[in-house]
């Protein structure tokens, strides 16, 4: 298999990539390569010219300021997972890039290229869904930021121009000592989620004060389940509690393809929703989806 | 539109630097296979799933087939070819290997070989989880992984006596 013939440019900044990409016809960003390279490949894209964005100065970094953490674009997943900065703020984001394809692929890969691609079961498309990121863009117009939650427009599609260019994430963190826990549910170790379950949670005196829950890999983008969020905020952490709430989730309005049925679908996101409350409230048992791995 | 859009690049593989003018399409896989003659590369899929393309870029695992060789320009490509240390004698991972049944048609032990040197790097002392982690990445059709996972345990051992 060969990509299709396409003419290849490779910027060395910014400017000169919205440029390019504002005047080529049928172009295509290329990032870590980890989704189009394949889709080349097995020409499921066809773009006259490929802009390779991995020499564009400046796109990759990981810094905190003022309670939020900026990363680059083009940071690789591999600087996300070993970086002591993530793991420390961000322990959601850590615990996510475990599930993130294979080592082979999350040294290329980069969290840019995951969001824009925007596959719904994408573990970094549900961890910034849950963390309610900010999305910093670059066009011809100059640049803006865009609510994570308005990001996804459909399937596979971003809500940005065909003109534009993702630049950073920022995701507000979370004061310390909050809990996360990410799960899912796949086939094999390292494949897209078919359902994945991302918890976010503050106790204080024994009350949860703050709730965020967001189930990927249902609907064309991961959603929140606020009803549950509001149905836990004040309320004492137990399983009863848990169980009870994440019955709502069974009313998502849930995707079927060759992976999983609808049903099966809102199944898992109930059940998935109730186990990453407990895990990330401490409740969890010894039970094989809350083993490390 | 012009077919054939073409750059001069140059790749140092296994120690070796070589300048090619080659297809911009052209994969990292195909560039290794076909313009250099290095046919340890194996390619199963094409598309980034069974990881038997696997090659250490500045000594990170990657898998060829979703790279271009223009993206290698200037890099340092290792693959299954540079491991051993001469041509007598094999590296301590593919001792264990051939100790453990790590291997059986070898289609593929390159990417396995590639991708658990860089995993040994990281973590020299895993445990059995850990490599079953580590290899989730590589399809092998043969052995049912239990071989290869003695290999590198095994392999782990033999690292830290060598530098001990």
């Amino acid at each position: 298999m060969k990509p299709p013939p396409f003419q290849y440019h490779d910027p060395k900044t910014l400017a000169e990539a919205v440029g390019l990409l504002g005047t080529l016809d049928n172009a295509k960003l290329l990032a870590g390569g980890q989704s189009l390279m394949p889709m080349l490949n097995m020409r499921f894209v066809l773009p006259d010219h490929v802009i390779d964005l991995n020499l564009v100065e400046g796109m990759a970094g990981i810094k905190e300021t003022d309670g939020v953490l900026e990363i680059g674009a083009m940071t690789r997943q591999r600087e996300l997972e070993f970086s002591d900065l993530v793991a420390a703020k961000c322990p959601l984001l850590h615990q996510a890039l475990m599930h993130v394809g294979h080592r082979q692929t999350r040294n290329r890969g980069t969290i840019g290229g995951s969001l824009c691609h925007l596959d719904p079961a994408a573990e970094l498309v549900t961890v910034c869904m849950a963390h309610d990121a900010t999305i910093a863009v670059a066009g011809p117009g100059g640049t803006r930021e865009i609510a994570f939650a308005d990001f996804p427009a459909g399937y596979l599609t971003p809500a940005i121009e065909l003109n534009e260019i993702v630049t950073a994430i920022r995701i507000p963190v979370w004061p310390a000592g909050h809990k996360a826990a990410f799960i899912e549910f796949s086939r094999r170790h390292g494949d897209f989620a078919i359902v994945s379950a991302a918890a976010l949670l503050q106790i204080d005196g024994g009350r949860i004060t703050r709730a965020s829950l967001t189930i990927g890999g249902v609907a064309v983008a991961p959603v929140r389940a606020t009803e549950v969020e509001q149905a836990i905020v004040g309320q004492a952490p137990t399983s009863e509690l848990f169980a009870k709430v994440c019955e709502s989730c069974r009313s998502f309005e849930a995707m079927a393809d060759i992976h999983a049925s609808a049903e099966y679908r809102q199944h898992l996101a109930v059940v998935l929703a109730r186990r990453a409350l407990e895990k990330a409230a401490d409740l969890a048992d010894n039970a094989p989806w809350n083993r490390a791995h | 539109m012009e077919m054939t859009d073409k750059r001069t690049i140059t790749v140092s593989v296994n120690g070796t630097k070589h300048t090619k003018e080659v297809p911009v399409r052209i994969t990292l896989a195909d560039f290794i296979r076909y313009e250099l003659g290095l046919t340890g590369t194996h390619l199963g899929c094409e598309h980034g799933v069974c990881g038997a393309c696997t090659i250490l870029l500045d000594g990170r695992s990657a898998r060829s087939c979703l790279m271009l060789a223009v993206q290698a320009d200037g890099h340092e490509v290792l693959t299954v070819e540079g491991i051993a240390p001469g041509p007598d004698a094999l590296h301590p991972l593919q001792e264990a290997f051939r100790d453990n049944h790590g291997l059986q048609c070898g289609f593929c032990t390159p990417g396995m070989l590639t991708t658990l040197l860089e995993f040994l790097g990281d973590n020299p002392d895993p445990t059995e989880q850990e490599v079953r982690v580590a290899i989730s990445g590589n399809l092998c059709r043969c052995t049912g992984y239990q071989g290869i996972v003695l290999a590198a345990l095994d392999a782990a051992k033999r690292m830290k006596a060598g530098r001990a």
